[in-house]
């Protein structure tokens, strides 16, 4: 039987970010260490011992699969792998997103309504 | 800067690091690039710090992910994890037992500042080696050595503590003023005594023990100058000893001065003090010893009579530890390094076969690409977590046999209880247990996993090379021979203490009940006092039902084992050599028919031997026999103790000294015969009840008639006869215990371990037993092949394992009373065992073997 998605919950920030980073599409991983950056406006930077122990973890778990394809030769570097997320990783994603929801809705409901920017 | 990260990757575990650090390094190479100079320092801190936390994690993942599959894998086989977590137990907890009991004796500091400095001091005359110092000699060796920085003196003592509550018999010390502060002892409340107290004519001033500070007075911090009543005379509390502080031993509960009159100086054979001195700096035992024998000669040559041939000996207060009990600790701990050993080698084994069975499992990790440290490490883990169990368990085991066993640990030392669980114990126990799953686990895993190729995929079912089922012969030899030596060991200490228990002590101790109720001075200073208290004490208990006699002694036979005098017969100069001493002790008549001692001719003692008539006394055999050689002992005399004394009865000989030791010949005045005034040591206080049925159902009814005879006076040591006699070899019989029940863990391991070898063996080779039974080969030669094969192992090991049992037997040559290190019956029993042990062994193998079909074995691959 297939772990269920709940199990994993809640998944530690780092491990939530690398699944957002790697939403759209496969990359290795400096590139993650980048997007992760850039979406969070520098607030959040990974180490790369931090990186690569979720990545070991994540890989484990079953969130995320090592990939063969490799981008255009010209854009890639011999030393990389690159990594995709799965179906499952994806679905574990999902369900954090919505347990996150799903607080934010009970703390609106509790009076603690975020600041509109 | 580069190395420099990489080195710093080396934190992480190998497997990590093969898998990332290629791709960590690109990482920080773009890091490095993209940060200036001046944030460089900040960078590498943060760095530091970073691969710190991120690799300790990793290793934690590992780790957690390894307890996991030890759990499964565990869970798989509980026969193979219950057997190697006992496997361990037993070691593990056998050794911290013996530990925890060595270390009070053996290892541990005394708790006293520079406890190297501290040394015992005795005076040495043939046939003497320890004896106590007289005051006169004391003083003579205090000024004149040149070692010592400071000595004191102390002696054990027992007071009628009255006043509030039940009165009590208490275990007093005398000291002198100069004792405690050299111990460096500082008291909790109050202060010490002073040069003053110690003085003759002082007034008493007593320290408390912390526990009957407590016990007695509720640990009151007013007790301090408040007078308690010892032996009916008045003592100021002046202080109250801390709670870790004993001296001589855990018994002693309260301090007080000396107080040594100028009478006690006179006698210089007169040896009643104990003496404790501190070395100067940088003085030696050696140095000390050769100074006092300096002293010793002078003296010699001073007193030439009193002090003919008187030496000094002098040994560590920390080795102030009889040799016997030493003795047996050693045995102790010997025989638990032995079950460890054997456990340990079991677990080698149980191990080495898991991991050829597993050969294959291993394999297959290896080749989807496990590192060799990976599955080295998984069975790391395992091998620890299978010993952390064992450990555990071995050390709830020991807290639990340790309090039986602490009568192995004699008190005569100046320290705490042996308790199973402080923390030296609890280190001891830990490493040993790490050790234990490292080398013994750890090795195998490694010899394995260096072959963990794929050729163990190609093998076949056919798991263990020749090489390793040698090393597993070695190991279960190795265990045998182990365990021989243990089963010798026991057989030989067995037959001594039967030896020793079938001795015949000289008197009968069947319904005999005993107690003490010793009279104080100076309320009993009087002869006429005391015998009208003891009159009055015996004709009550004798009236009672069941009752057939009583008497009272100055000292029971194997509780005081002092009280020996020299003996002048005629001619003979008075020595103090073992040759011409006797046992001394006063007795109301009765006593000796109450303990059943014969007598030989004449008569008991009688209320008619009183002062103003000759002085009596009733001798024993071996006295009679030394003196008056085939002679008519009766109406002889001898001088003895100050007085000149008549034989008027000859008895049997008793053991004094217990049932190990030889003893004087022994002599016994009348009660009446002691003097107002002098030898109130000697003042019988030890009640022997002889009674038909079960004498301690009397208690209750003697100690009304104790309390109907003087209401002050405490009843204490309650005790039957047999008890006493038994005492006399129940550290011995525990020791026999220990190692039996020893003896028994490394007999049934060594059985499991030849069976393992021989199974595995078996099964291993199924499909050879097979081919030989379809060639024509019949069950009863395959059950020889099997049954051949641990014989070897086993005549292997007992060779061996006689040749170091005869060493063992010979190191304790002093504990065997007499039975000799190469005693046969022992051997052959030993060896009788081994014999049923391996076919033990060999018994299931060797039938399953026997089934074995021809036609599974071999299509089984």
């Amino acid at each position: 039987m297939p772990p269920q998605p709940a199990t994993l919950l809640p998944l530690p920030s780092a491990t939530f970010h690398i699944l957002m980073a790697l939403a759209s599409e496969d990359r290795h991983g400096y590139a993650i260490i980048q997007d992760v950056e850039l979406r969070t406006g520098g607030a959040l930077r990974l180490s790369a011992g931090t990186l690569y122990r979720s990545i070991q973890r994540m890989l484990e778990q079953g969130l995320l699969v090592e990939t063969n394809e490799r981008p255009a030769p010209e854009l890639d570097d011999e030393r990389r792998r690159y990594y995709r997320i799965t179906a499952f990783g994806t679905s574990v994603a999902r369900a954090e997103a919505r347990r996150l929801n799903e607080l934010v809705t009970m703390a609106r409901a509790s009076g603690f309504a975020p600041e509109k920017a | 800067m580069m190395p420099l990260y990489r080195l710093l990757l080396h934190l992480y575990p190998a497997s990590f690091r093969n898998e990332y650090a290629g791709e960590m390094c690109a990482v920080f190479a773009r890091r490095l690039r993209d940060t200036s100079a001046p944030g460089l320092p900040a960078l590498w801190i943060g760095v530091f710090f970073e691969v710190l936390f991120n690799a300790a994690a990793v290793h934690l993942d590992i780790l957690r992910q390894d307890l996991r599959y030890t759990a499964r894998a565990l869970r798989r086989t509980p026969g193979f994890a219950a057997t190697a977590v006992l496997v361990v137990a037993l070691g593990v907890g056998a050794n911290t037992a013996a530990f925890s009991l060595a270390d009070q004796v053996l290892l541990r500091p005394l708790p006293f500042p520079h406890p190297e400095q501290l040394v015992k001091l005795w005076e040495a005359v043939p046939g003497y080696s320890h004896m106590e110092l007289s005051p006169a000699n004391f003083e003579d060796w205090k000024r004149m050595n040149h070692s010592f920085a400071a000595m004191g003196v102390y002696t054990d003592f027992a007071m009628n503590l009255a006043g509030q509550g039940e009165p009590e018999r208490l275990d007093v010390t005398l000291v002198d003023s100069e004792l405690l502060p050299m111990l460096g002892a500082q008291p909790l409340l109050g202060h010490l005594f002073t040069a003053a107290d110690n003085r003759d004519g002082a007034s008493g001033t007593a320290l408390l023990s912390y526990g009957l500070w407590q016990r007695r007075f509720g640990g009151d911090r007013e007790i301090l100058g408040r007078q308690i009543l010892l032996n009916d005379e008045k003592y100021a509390v002046i202080g109250v000893m801390p709670r870790t502080f004993y001296f001589p031993n855990r018994d002693s509960q309260v301090w007080t001065p000396f107080r040594p009159s100028a009478q006690s100086y006179v006698d210089r054979n007169d040896n009643w003090w104990l003496a404790v001195g501190r070395l100067r700096p940088g003085v030696t035992l050696a140095q000390a010893s050769s100074d006092m024998a300096v002293v010793t000669a002078q003296l010699e040559r001073q007193y030439p009579k009193e002090l003919e041939k008187t030496y000094a000996y002098l040994s560590l207060l920390r080795d102030d530890v009889s040799t016997q009990s030493r003795l047996l600790l050693y045995a102790l701990v010997g025989a638990a390094v032995c079950v460890l050993l054997i456990a340990c080698t079991n677990l080698a084994n149980l191990l080495l076969v898991r991991a050829l069975v597993r050969e294959k499992e291993l394999a297959v990790r290896t080749a989807i690409g496990a590192g060799r440290e990976r599955l080295v490490r998984q069975l790391t883990t395992e091998s620890l977590v299978l010993a952390s169990m064992g450990g555990g368990l071995g050390v709830v085991a020991a807290a639990f046999t340790v309090p039986l066993l602490s009568r192995l640990v004699p008190n005569g030392l100046p320290v705490e209880q042996a308790s199973a669980l402080d923390w030296r114990v609890l280190l001891f126990a830990g490493v040993l247990t790490a050790l234990t799953g490292m080398i013994f686990g750890v090795a195998p895993a490694w010899r394995v996993c260096r072959k963990a190729d794929l050729t163990a995929l190609r093998e076949g079912a056919r798991a263990g090379s020749g090489k390793k089922e040698r090393l597993r012969s070695a190991l279960v030899m190795a265990e045998v021979a182990a365990s021989v030596v243990l089963l010798v060991s026991t057989g030989l200490l067995l037959r001594a203490l039967w030896k020793l228990q079938g001795n015949d002590p000289g008197f009968r101790t069947e319904g005999v009940l005993t107690l003490r109720t010793a009279l104080p001075n100076p309320k009993y200073d009087s002869t006429a006092l005391r015998a009208s208290f003891y009159n009055r004490v015996l004709g009550d208990v004798r009236r009672l039902p069941g009752v057939t006699d009583a008497g009272y002694i100055t000292g029971l036979p194997m509780v005081m084992g002092g009280g020996i005098w020299p003996v002048e017969v005629g001619e003979h100069v008075v020595q103090r050599n073992a040759a011409h001493t006797a046992s001394m002790r006063f007795v109301t008549p009765g006593f000796l028919s109450a303990m059943r001692i014969p007598l030989r001719t004449g008569r008991d003692v009688s209320d008619g031997d009183t002062l103003d008539r000759p002085f009596a006394a009733v001798v024993s055999a071996s006295f009679a026999e030394r003196y008056w050689p085939h002679q008519d002992p009766l109406g002889r005399h001898f001088k003895m103790a100050f007085s000149d004394r008549t034989v008027v009865g000859v008895v049997g000989d008793i053991r004094v000294r217990g049932m190990e030791n030889s003893s004087e010949p022994q002599v016994y005045f009348p009660y009446r015969q002691l003097q107002d005034g002098s030898f109130q040591y000697y003042a019988p206080k030890d009640l022997v009840v002889r009674t038909v049925g079960d004498s301690g159902a009397l208690l209750p009814a003697i100690q009304r008639i104790v309390r109907a005879a003087d209401g002050q006076q405490p009843v204490s040591d309650v005790r039957t006869l047999a008890d006493i006699v038994e005492a006399s070899t129940a550290s011995r019989a525990i020791e026999v215990r220990v190692l039996a029940a020893f003896a028994a863990i490394a007999f049934l391991l060594a059985a499991v371990g030849i069976h393992g070898v021989l199974a595995f063996a078996v099964s291993s080779r199924a499909r050879e037993i097979g081919v030989r039974m379809a060639l024509g080969a019949r069950r009863g030669d395959i059950v020889r092949m099997v049954v051949l094969r641990g014989a070897l192992l086993a005549v292997a090991g007992v060779v061996p394992g006689v040749a170091l049992a005869w060493y063992a037997g010979k190191a304790m040559e002093a504990l065997l009373a007499g039975v000799k290190p190469y005693d046969t019956t022992t051997f052959l029993a030993a060896a009788g065992l081994s014999v049923a042990m391996t076919l033990l062994g060999c018994l299931l193998p060797a039938w399953r073997a026997a089934r074995v079909d021809p036609m599974t074995a071999m299509r089984l691959d």
